[in-house]
């Protein structure tokens, strides 16, 4: 657990002798008991009061130690149910922990869940002031920041409306907002951004780095690995209560696909696959693999590529096309290419022929998960497909920004004052 | 090394949640802040607000008043009895809305519980901060009420002031472990509702203290005036607000070292009940 604990690859902050962690987390753990039989009344408790109270343990949290420096951004990433959220909740101090030290330096905003307690019977304006002093302002602080509150939720003409009247993003818009006026030296974010319109996340985003600017510790939790590699300096992943990897964002985002999506190939269960072509050869399979020829399901941007099929022949076809078409999630074709164009005649094939066509490319495609088309077809226009096999496997790419594009070329700039 | 332990040791114990926290401006701003926005809520909700709340009390002495003064004759001999009715309804009212909004009012504020961290010992007190607040409106209606009917103001009028002192610490004692037991037991609803019934007709409300003695005799009297804090605190209270000629608690009582028991009850109840509140309270959270 140790040599895992040690920080080769921190940055500079954890480094500074001189401050003072921002989060010190040593050895923390946390238990649920799970009864196999839970008495909710006195009356059971009264007419069985020798039954054995038998219960199993789950362990949430197990012996986890970190610190976060203060100015970090830090990611804590796991799959559903690892004990990421039950590790935020003693962070936030809402639960108790069972062993171990944990340590908050100065005030913790939680931004588990936006506008916890607002009321919809209340106008907008006396919402803010009670959410205020539930985050814990004073009145006087709440007053204070009251119209900035309301300007970046951008709600000045709404305030005197009811809550119910609100729509849902109002409603986290007005939440966002007051959480983020709290002034608190260490945020805690668990996924809230997964609601509002997307110009809304992006000043949300924009709020985070100018707050992270200014020198406050931020600790994000969240399932989109994207993001991790975008915003934080370091991150940790968790499963099943225990830390398995703590460090550089791309490596962890890197360990959680795997976890996720495990290290073999994969075939994706299809309810009704698209396939077309009469089968005069057959795709038998597709798949990703490295440039050190093993099976991949997630690779990093910028880092060779080969996608691969492998077929057999059920008659006897000269020179057929091999071609790939790469999609991203909503569909787009990104890339195609067959054998037609670069590689030329393929040779003569026999019924109950075998092989394998790789096609080898440097992954520019951004962050985000794609699916190949691989396809069989008789020389000639093309047209006439023996097999085609629409998204019959997966690949996601990690790293890099998200640009807005659907792929990141090789680029470099040049300015010249003309 | 050993300096840092000690604090780091120390803030863990603080930190994980608790019945008091360790910042009691804080705490104070959110009971309040949690009280009002129930009282507001409840009187701004809706045009007669005020009213709905007073007619709550009313209601209850139009009902208990016309049963027990012209059906079965109780109030023959008691100077301004109506007023002494109304004012024991309405410190009673105080009792069992803080007591009774005590019971779910942590499963009530679950979404607070779970997602926030703060003093939890907030949530019970701004119940009985919110009744106290009822209280203070519905005894304008009494103090109204009682010059109407020719009651005379005088000084031991503001022995009520140390009275509901005693009484709402009483309920605070009863509701802090309500709320918690409630938690783990849910039978606890019903299981109160009884124990409030009990009361009802166990404490002089809607009879004075003198009426045990003629049923009885004096010792019932002293017992359920000694062993019963409410019906201490309603006695002295008709003694101190509605006519001199109602007997002293500590009259009633026997003896005024005899009143050391029911004093005794409110701070054992209080006690008690803040010790269980502060146990249970880092694992409220997690067993609701």
């Amino acid at each position: 657990m140790t040599s895992i604990t040690t920080q080769p690859h921190a940055p500079s902050p954890a480094q500074r002798p001189s401050a003072p962690p921002a989060v010190a987390v040593h050895h923390v753990d946390k238990a649920f008991r799970l009864p196999h039989q839970q008495y909710h009344t006195l009356k059971e408790r009264a007419l069985h009061p020798f039954r054995k109270d038998t219960h199993d343990v789950l362990q949430a949290v197990d012996d986890i130690t970190f610190e976060v420096a203060e100015g970090e951004f830090f990611g804590i990433v796991g799959r559903n149910g690892s004990g990421k959220s039950t590790l935020l909740k003693c962070l936030a101090g809402i639960y108790g922990i069972d062993a171990g030290d944990l340590r908050v330096n100065g005030r913790l905003s939680p931004f588990i869940e936006l506008g916890v307690g607002f009321n919809m019977d209340l106008t907008a304006r006396d919402n803010v002031m009670i959410n205020a002093i539930m985050l814990g302002l004073t009145r006087q602080q709440a007053r204070e920041r009251f119209d900035d509150i309301i300007a970046f939720a951008e709600l000045e003409n709404f305030l005197d409306l009811k809550l119910k009247n609100y729509s849902s993003g109002m409603t986290v818009r007005l939440a966002f907002s007051v959480a983020i006026q709290v002034d608190a030296e260490v945020l805690l974010i668990d996924e809230v951004l997964a609601v509002g319109d997307a110009s809304f996340q992006q000043k949300c985003f924009a709020e985070f780095h100018r707050l992270k600017d200014e020198g406050r510790t931020i600790l994000f939790v969240t399932h989109d690995m994207s993001a991790v590699e975008r915003f934080c300096d370091r991150a940790m992943l968790i499963e099943k209560g225990k830390m398995v990897e703590l460090g550089d964002p791309t490596k962890v985002a890197h360990r959680y696909n795997e976890l996720n999506f495990g290290r073999s190939v994969t075939h994706l269960a299809k309810q009704a696959e698209e396939r077309f072509g009469d089968r005069a050869a057959e795709v038998l399979a597709a798949w990703f693999e490295n440039d050190q020829g093993e099976p991949i399901v997630e690779l990093g941007h910028g880092h060779p590529c080969r996608v691969c099929l492998e077929a057999r022949f059920n008659e006897a076809v000269d020179n057929p096309v091999f071609g790939f078409t790469l999609r991203n999630e909503v569909g787009t074709a990104i890339f195609a290419a067959t054998t037609e164009m670069l590689h030329g005649p393929t040779g003569s094939f026999a019924a109950g022929d075998r092989v394998v066509v790789r096609l080898e490319f440097l992954n520019w495609l951004v962050a985000g998960t794609y699916s190949v088309t691989p396809s069989i077809a008789r020389a000639g226009l093309g047209a006439d497909a023996l097999d085609l096999r629409a998204d019959l496997a997966q690949l996601i790419v990690h790293g890099w920004f998200y640009t807005g594009g659907v792929t990141n070329l090789p680029h470099s700039f040049e300015v010249t004052r003309a | 090394m050993s300096t840092a332990d000690t604090t780091v040791a120390a803030d863990r114990r603080n930190y994980g949640p608790s019945a008091l926290g360790d910042d009691l401006r804080r705490f104070v701003n959110l009971t309040i802040t949690l009280a009002t926005t129930e009282f507001k809520l409840r009187y701004f909700g809706s045009v007669l607000g005020y009213f709905w709340s007073l007619a709550r009390p009313l209601l209850f002495f139009g009902v208990l008043y016309t049963f027990f003064t012209i059906v079965l004759n109780l109030g023959t001999g008691v100077p301004h009895y109506p007023v002494y009715l109304l004012s024991s309804i309405v410190l009673w009212t105080f009792f069992t809305e803080t007591t009774g909004g005590c019971v779910q009012c942590l499963l009530a504020r679950e979404g607070l519980l779970r997602k926030m961290r703060f003093p939890r010992l907030v949530i019970p007190l701004s119940v009985a901060l919110t009744a106290l607040f009822n209280l203070g409106t519905n005894f304008l209606a009494v103090l109204a009420f009682a010059l109407a009917s020719g009651v005379t103001p005088r000084w031991s009028w503001l022995e009520l002031l140390p009275l509901m002192v005693l009484l709402a610490a009483l309920a605070v004692g009863v509701g802090m472990l309500l709320s918690a037991l409630y938690v783990r037991f849910r039978d606890i609803q019903p299981i109160w509702e009884v124990v409030v019934q009990a009361l009802f007709y166990g404490s002089p409300i809607f009879y004075v203290a003198a009426q045990y003695a003629d049923k009885g005799g004096e010792r019932i009297m002293h017992a359920a005036i000694t062993f019963n804090p409410i019906a201490t605190l309603l006695t002295q209270s008709g003694h101190a607000f509605v006519d001199s000629s109602y007997p002293t608690a500590a009259a009633a009582a026997g003896g005024t070292v005899r009143l050391l028991i029911p004093l005794s009850i409110i701070a054992g109840t209080f006690a008690l009940g803040l010790w269980f509140f502060n146990r249970e309270a880092p694992r409220i959270a997690e067993h609701l």
